[in-house]
């Protein structure tokens, strides 16, 4: 247990290596579902229940699995195949135990099961937190908090988003910029603001 | 050596296989039992999302039909044959509704004439609060264009006039567009009713000619050439009585503003 590196692990995730602005992972659901504030939301919430729960995973298998037959090689369609799986299963047990959060959540869910950003929190976390093969003491909690981070930092990054991209509806833009150019052009300025978290040393 | 293709082989195939056991099992285990009669009645209406029943999208209201038996009436937007087909799957009678149109009330457009130059956000609302709008008549359409975007069926298209054209054959009478016009300028009229006044102004006469060439000015000439008494002069507003009218279009010709309009 390092309480510095669980700080840099939370300030890191949200502001400093932000998925979205700094990593440039998780771009899709970044511009397409943005619009508004409301879908922005659930799927910030959705990404970060399948991330903190990604991550878990793919640490057991990598440790439990991939480690032990030496077989770390395959990490990346490993881990593909347990999330996408993963996914299916934890959204038919929530339709069937709990309607109101598979609405929420709703179309959001499937969408983010190969999601880059989901993919690339787990192998970041085995890049970070294994050391020749073997975990460093408390790799577990990192990588669960990694996980969850980074999602907190995903939704961040959409909740602003969203907010800037329904006030730009009502501004009067050339038509050429109107919609997906305008949104490109936020998210570009976005980044280069999120890019001077980058001066932080943790 | 042997060890080294078997390794990785094994351990995805029974990774795979137990996924897919574990899915299997879990799909029966937690299948959720629905109403195959949703899919049907889903099937059956319009399928635009347009929310006008108050319900999340089609599906939803699917599912309050079959499950709460909610009046198939509340979709606007449901064809009356789409309506009998899903009265059948219910196993109910209907009770026919009448078939209706959204009809514009203004004619406007450049005609009538503007109070200042407004160069804001192009959006009706924001129009309207600015300065009580900018135009001179308190009925004229803004022609921002808010019912065009706000139609789920594509019936409105903004004339270079600056005016919105209903297609009266896409339109289904959702009442999307009556919801965001600021001026409550388009009314849901009888799609059996072929003749409409195309003004809304409650202006008195005198007022109107000066501000638009196309307003009522209440002159009454529609009313006494009315052989069925069907268009009557209220409040400074010719208005038809679609129970009455018969559609001989003598209003039409002895209109002297050209307001009342055969609808297209």
């Amino acid at each position: 247990m390092d309480l510095n590196l669980i700080l840099s692990i939370i300030i890191g995730n949200i502001f400093i290596n932000n998925f979205i602005l700094f990593k440039f992972l998780g771009l899709c659901p970044f511009i397409g579902v943005s619009k508004k504030t409301q879908p922005a939301i659930s799927m910030g919430l959705a990404v970060i229940f399948v991330m903190t729960l990604s991550s878990i995973i793919t640490w057991c298998v990598y440790k439990f699995l991939l480690v032990p037959f030496e077989i770390e090689f395959l990490r990346t369609i490993c881990f593909i195949l347990v999330i996408a799986s993963f996914v299916q299963l934890v959204e038919m047990i929530m339709l069937k135990t709990n309607p109101s959060l598979y609405h929420l959540l709703g179309i959001y869910l499937p969408l983010i099961t190969t999601n880059c950003a989901v993919l690339g929190v787990t192998v970041l976390n085995v890049n970070m937190f294994f050391k020749q093969g073997q975990g460093i003491t408390g790799s577990f909690l990192y990588s669960a908090l990694q996980g969850f981070f980074a999602g907190v930092g995903f939704m961040l990054a959409m909740l602003l988003m969203s907010g800037i991209r329904e006030r730009l509806e009502l501004v009067d833009l050339p038509k050429s910029l109107q919609g997906i150019p305008a949104a490109f052009i936020v998210a570009s300025l976005m980044s280069l603001a999120f890019m001077g978290f980058t001066g932080f040393k943790f | 050596m042997i060890s080294q293709f078997l390794a990785p082989i094994l351990t995805l195939a029974g990774l795979g296989l137990f996924f897919g056991l574990v899915l299997s099992w879990a799909a029966h285990k937690f299948a959720v039992v629905s109403d195959p009669r949703i899919q049907e009645v889903l099937a059956r209406l319009p399928g635009a999302n347009c929310g006008a029943c108050g319900l999340p999208g089609c599906s939803g209201f699917a599912e309050a039909i079959v499950k709460d038996r909610i009046a198939i009436g509340k979709c606007k937007a449901c064809s009356q044959e789409a309506a009998c087909e899903i009265a059948n799957i219910l196993g109910i009678k209907l009770t026919a509704k009448e078939e209706q149109v959204a009809s514009l009330r203004c004619h406007g457009g450049k005609r009538a004439k503007d109070k200042f130059i407004y160069q804001g956000i192009k959006d009706c609302p924001s129009a309207a609060q600015t300065l009580g709008g900018p135009k001179l008549c308190r009925y004229a359409c803004l022609g921002f264009g808010n019912c065009a975007r706000a139609c789920p069926f594509g019936a409105i298209t903004m004339s270079p006039e600056g005016l919105p054209i209903i297609d009266s054959q896409l339109c289904t009478a959702c009442g999307k567009c009556i919801e965001v016009c600021p001026r409550n300028l388009l009314v849901l009229l009888p799609r059996k009713g072929e003749v409409y006044v195309g003004c809304s102004s409650h202006h008195p006469a005198k007022i109107v000619a000066s501000v638009c060439s196309v307003g009522c000015i209440a002159c009454k000439k529609c009313d006494q050439v009315c052989p069925d008494q069907a268009i009557k002069v209220v409040e400074n507003l010719a208005v038809i009585d679609y129970d009455k009218c018969t559609a001989c279009g003598k209003c039409i010709e002895v209109c002297p503003r050209k307001i009342i309009f055969w609808r297209k």
